[in-house]
């Protein structure tokens, strides 16, 4: 055997044993906002990624306004579960921000999304739905507020891609029952009510079938509205709010 | 026959007398005040109203979840039913903006409303009246500078008879009298500044206080007690098994109230509520004072450690499988031998909170996790991850079992029944 591969192989059994020495070791102690945070990450994923059962929704690369706004609107009562609103309850507003940056920051490679299993012509009134809207029924395009490509807009608006069609499907169920509530005006609210059953599981089929682009982080302005269509004005991004309120 | 007439006619005054004395501890009329405050006050007494305030939390009980500050509309779980907490604000119809400085002091002080209705006494007036007049007057003046909030308030849903004036008139009469601090000769300035918050404006005893059946604080007992609605275990500040301070630091004590946190123990569950919005506003000199006082309460000596209910040392497999759950689960942030970190988590050997012999708080720990309070001191606090969709009741017995008996922690063994019952409680 030539020298060179020798130190080769020797190389790659250092490397080998390199890998396996941190499996085995338990993770040391850091003060990090990480280490403050496995709170969070135990349902949420590694990170934030999201959660392995498919419903705990992903943290990572979320817009910091949007997550700040969904950690006050679990502790004020506007959306409801026992645990993430016992989780919140004793934190002060500046951590809340402190939390939803961390998270906002975290750029990770999102996983391809799952095969689509629903009927194409189910699929098709989804991807409509998205990218068209539903001018008759005055439901706006999700593309018109969540970005063209879906990925959200900084720094209150929240991409709709990479989520499982199961809290989709859950979220639009909780806007039309006033389960799930955002600050007024409480867009979504709006919005969701005027959507039916099918409505809502074609576009959350679609959604959840689509890729993540590369980048996947939320872009720096929404698109201009549609000829003829006005913007829509929520409570719960009060950045585009006043921009929209400019002469 | 003559004779049974005769008795009954005794049995009927006796009673007699007895609902006239009910009557009268119920609705006589109380002194007259000393003194009017004056509603728009100098900044000095608006910013002594506020801190006063803050030391006794009005707004913890007095706002809803996501509600207007002092608005009302928390329900107060007690074991005989919900009591609404009222509308604090200044609003003439709805809140309290009608009210006179009298008005304002008869209900800390007597537990009566403006009408003359006695309340119930979820509302700690038997705390509350032992608040001086002045400070009274204080915090009637920083009520009034708040904003008024237009909020009805809502009818209390307690169970039949406990709401109704009559059971209030007897409950009153057996177990409340009006009357504020009396300054204890004996003690000094300090410990009696510390009592009048503790007793009084921070009513620390309405949570930490053993009751009886009927509710009543039994002054001076040792036990803690059972919040009806959160479901935690308020231990004693008496007892040095549960949260007595004797043989804390003052520092110790003051870092707990100021900052959440201490090296001897931290405040999880509604304690944490507690520090957060009251005992870390708190000023030098009354934390100081409070911290004396709360430290006279219990006996510096150790109790002895609970007996084992198991022979020590015999692996069985349900010690197995606690020991290795604890690995898997709890070790990477409480450490191999339950050392905990400084700062951010709390050791697990020899911690009083561990050991208690009522475990309910450490299931709802284990089960519901979450974070110290972010107070000033302590502004990014660690968290502890729920565990109630991860571990069964039997794994969360078995591992709370392991703490409770590793690592020189002398404990009784925590069941699946008892896992079960705190599951139960939350889940209501």
């Amino acid at each position: 055997m030539i020298p060179a591969m020798r130190t080769l192989r020797a190389s790659g059994l250092l490397a080998l044993a390199a890998v396996v020495g941190v499996a085995l070791a338990a993770p040391r102690f850091e003060d990090s906002m990480a280490q403050r945070l496995l709170a969070c990450t135990a349902c949420h994923g590694e990170q934030g990624r999201a959660g392995p059962d498919g419903y705990y929704p992903r943290l990572a690369g979320k817009p910091a306004g949007y997550l700040y706004h969904q950690l006050l609107n679990f502790r004020d009562g506007r959306r409801h579960y026992g645990l993430m609103t016992g989780m919140v309850d004793p934190l002060s507003d500046a951590y809340l921000m402190d939390i939803a940056r961390h998270f906002a920051a975290l750029e990770l490679p999102y996983p391809a999304p799952p095969p689509a299993s629903a009927p194409p012509a189910l699929l098709h009134r989804g991807a409509v739905l998205a990218r068209q809207g539903d001018a008759a029924r005055g439901v706006p395009a999700c593309i018109q507020c969540h970005g063209v490509r879906l990925t959200g807009v900084a720094p209150d608006i929240p991409g709709l891609l990479g989520l499982p069609r199961d809290y989709l499907n859950a979220q639009l169920g909780a806007w039309q029952t006033g389960e799930r509530r955002a600050h007024a005006p409480d867009c979504m609210a709006q919005i969701a009510r005027r959507m039916d059953a099918a409505d809502v599981s074609a576009v959350a089929a679609w959604l959840a079938a689509q890729p993540v682009p590369v980048p996947s982080g939320p872009t720096a302005t929404m698109p201009a509205p549609p000829p003829g269509a006005t913007r829509w004005r929520c409570g719960s991004a009060p950045a585009v709010q006043a921009a929209g309120e400019r002469p | 026959m003559k004779r049974a007439t005769t008795a009954l006619a005794v049995a009927m005054s006796v009673l007699g007398a007895l609902a006239a004395a009910v009557w009268w501890l119920g609705v006589r009329t109380p002194a007259p005040g000393l003194s009017a405050a004056a509603t728009d006050g100098p900044v000095e007494v608006l910013a002594r109203g506020a801190y006063l305030a803050r030391v006794g939390n009005c707004v913890g009980c007095h706002t809803r979840r996501g509600g207007e500050p002092l608005a009302g509309g928390r329900a107060i779980e007690t074991p005989f039913g919900a009591v609404y907490a009222g509308n604090l604000t200044p609003d003439i119809q709805t809140g309290i903006g009608a009210w006179s400085a009298d008005d304002f002091w008869h209900a800390l002080h007597h537990g009566r409303s403006r009408d003359g209705r006695l309340l119930a006494p979820a509302f700690p007036y038997t705390s509350t009246t032992r608040i001086t007049r002045a400070d009274a007057d204080t915090l009637y003046a920083w009520l009034m500078s708040q904003p008024p909030v237009v909020q009805a308030n809502r009818a209390h849903a307690l169970r039949w008879p406990f709401g109704t004036q009559a059971a209030l008139a007897v409950w009153r009469a057996l177990y409340f009298r009006a009357g504020e601090q009396a300054a204890e000769p004996a003690q000094s300035a300090e410990w009696n500044r510390g009592a009048y918050l503790a007793q009084g404006v921070a009513h620390c005893d309405e949570c930490h206080g053993a009751r009886n059946a009927l509710g009543a604080l039994q002054a001076g007992a040792a036990g803690g007690s059972v919040l009806a609605g959160p479901n935690w275990y308020v231990p004693s500040l008496r007892a040095s098994a549960e949260a007595g301070l004797a043989d804390w630091p003052d520092a110790e004590i003051a870092a707990l109230l100021k900052t959440g946190w201490s090296g001897r123990g931290h405040a999880s569950g509604p304690m944490a509520e507690v520090v957060l919005r009251s005992t870390q506003h708190l000023n030098d000199v009354d934390l100081r004072a409070m911290a004396v006082y709360l430290k006279s309460l219990s006996a510096a000596e150790q109790p002895a450690s609970p007996a084992r209910e198991t022979s020590a040392g015999a692996a069985t497999a349900r010690s197995r499988r606690g020991a290795q759950l604890y690995r898997d689960h709890c070790e990477r942030c409480h450490g191999e031998r339950g050392e905990g970190v400084p700062g951010a988590y709390p050791a697990l050997a020899g911690n009083r909170a561990v050991v208690m012999a009522q475990t309910t708080n450490l299931v709802q720990s284990v089960l519901h996790g979450g974070f110290a309070p972010a107070t000033a001191g302590n502004p990014r606090p660690f968290g502890m991850p729920p565990f109630v969709l991860v571990l069964n009741d039997a794994d969360i017995a078995a591992v709370l079992s392991h703490v409770r008996t590793a690592w020189g922690n002398a404990a009784s063994e925590v069941s699946e029944l008892d896992v079960h019952k705190v599951r139960a409680a939350s889940s209501r």
